[in-house]
């Protein structure tokens, strides 16, 4: 667990510094968490404390979000000025990414199955 | 009697363990009042604990900064939280290599036309250049948002609400878009879930089935990454 917490802590830091040190776009958790997923693909399984550590942080992930959301306070007068753009743009928005990506995924799933049923059946002939 | 109160209360007001402690109890009370509510998407207990938490705020009139000196030792979790996201990553690794390019389109389309169609509807109704920046990431899990948002040069603290409201909004609208574009595969409805709703899209896939929460899982992870290339390349358009 200790251990687990300190690795996590140790990506996190090393993205920090990746994206510092090269300018680069995105958040340095971020380039740790992609770090850390090519090492796991390297190690090939995931030591026990990082799962224990990553297993207990992901069960309170809700609670995170918490300090950061009652700042949303500090926003109300631009949330008041917003709230008909920012409605509409989230409602809009969502449903659009909820369907764009189920259709893609379905069809696009549906059609390697086909085409993998046809090398079986050409297989079978 | 009543100044001894006032100092206790001027004593607990600046100590950050009065923010800590209020954080921790309203997120308990939240998850208390989901369940007896129904465990309704709308009464997420994310959303109620905020509600609870600002209401407390105004009432004792402490302003954010005061509450944030307590609250930011479980905001600091976010970063470990969100390299921690590597993990249920690497356990999918097996289905994500056999769907490999379904999978790559779908995140790459959806995250696109999610940060996209925010902004442009956000622009076309007149919301401010801060509103637009912030709105971009909504649709990706909160710690990566927010670092989005932070770079971006827009307002984390505003992204992060409009995250959990998308959070809310993704699982009240994913079952009627499923049925009209009749969306059956398990697997298309956990990735369209994590990857517009995030966690809240991710728990209520879960309740689907185990496969569609793994790659709702999946859906939450790749959302970020995509997301998180594609947003700066947004924020010229904007006048940035």
């Amino acid at each position: 667990m200790l251990h687990g917490l300190t690795l996590l802590l140790a990506y996190q830091l090393l993205g920090e510094l990746l994206a510092r040190l090269l300018g680069l776009p995105l958040p340095g958790p971020v380039i740790g968490l992609a770090l850390l997923f090519a090492s796991l693909i390297a190690l090939g399984r995931v030591p026990e404390g990082l799962r224990s550590a990553a297993d207990g942080l992901l069960r309170y992930l809700a609670l995170l979000f918490v300090p950061a959301g009652v700042g949303i306070m500090a926003h109300h007068p631009r949330l008041e000025a917003d709230a008909g753009a920012i409605g509409a743009a989230l409602a809009v928005s969502t449903a659009l990414a909820l369907a764009v990506t189920a259709a893609t995924f379905q069809r696009a799933s549906a059609q390697r199955r086909r085409r993998a049923a046809e090398q079986e059946g050409r297989r079978g002939e | 009697m009543g100044s001894e109160l006032q100092d206790i209360w001027a004593f607990l007001a600046e100590s950050p363990l009065l923010g800590l402690t209020a954080t921790l109890a309203a997120f308990s009370a939240g998850q208390w009042l989901w369940r007896g509510l129904g465990r309704s998407p709308l009464a997420h207990p994310v959303l109620l604990a905020i509600g609870l938490l600002i209401a407390f705020l105004a009432a004792t009139g402490t302003d954010y900064e005061t509450y944030f000196e307590g609250a930011q030792f479980v905001h600091f979790l976010l970063g470990p939280a969100t390299v921690a996201l590597a993990v249920p990553l690497f356990d999918q690794l097996p289905r994500i290599r056999e769907q490999l390019l379904p999978i790559t389109a779908a995140v790459i389309l959806g995250s696109v036309s999610a940060a996209l169609s925010a902004v442009l509807i956000g622009a076309a109704l007149g919301a401010s250049r801060e509103t637009l920046l912030s709105l971009a990431p909504k649709s990706v899990t909160s710690p990566i948002a927010m670092g989005i948002t932070e770079r971006l040069g827009g307002l984390p603290s505003l992204t992060a609400g409009l995250v959990l409201t998308t959070g809310a909004l993704g699982c009240l609208l994913a079952p009627l878009v499923f049925r009209l574009l009749r969306i059956r595969d398990e697997a298309a409805r956990g990735l369209a879930l994590g990857l517009a709703a995030h966690g809240f899209g991710t728990a209520q896939a879960f309740t689907i089935g185990p496969l569609a929460g793994a790659f709702a899982g999946l859906g939450l992870g790749l959302a970020g990454l995509v997301t998180a290339l594609f947003a700066p390349l947004l924020a010229p358009l904007l006048g940035a």
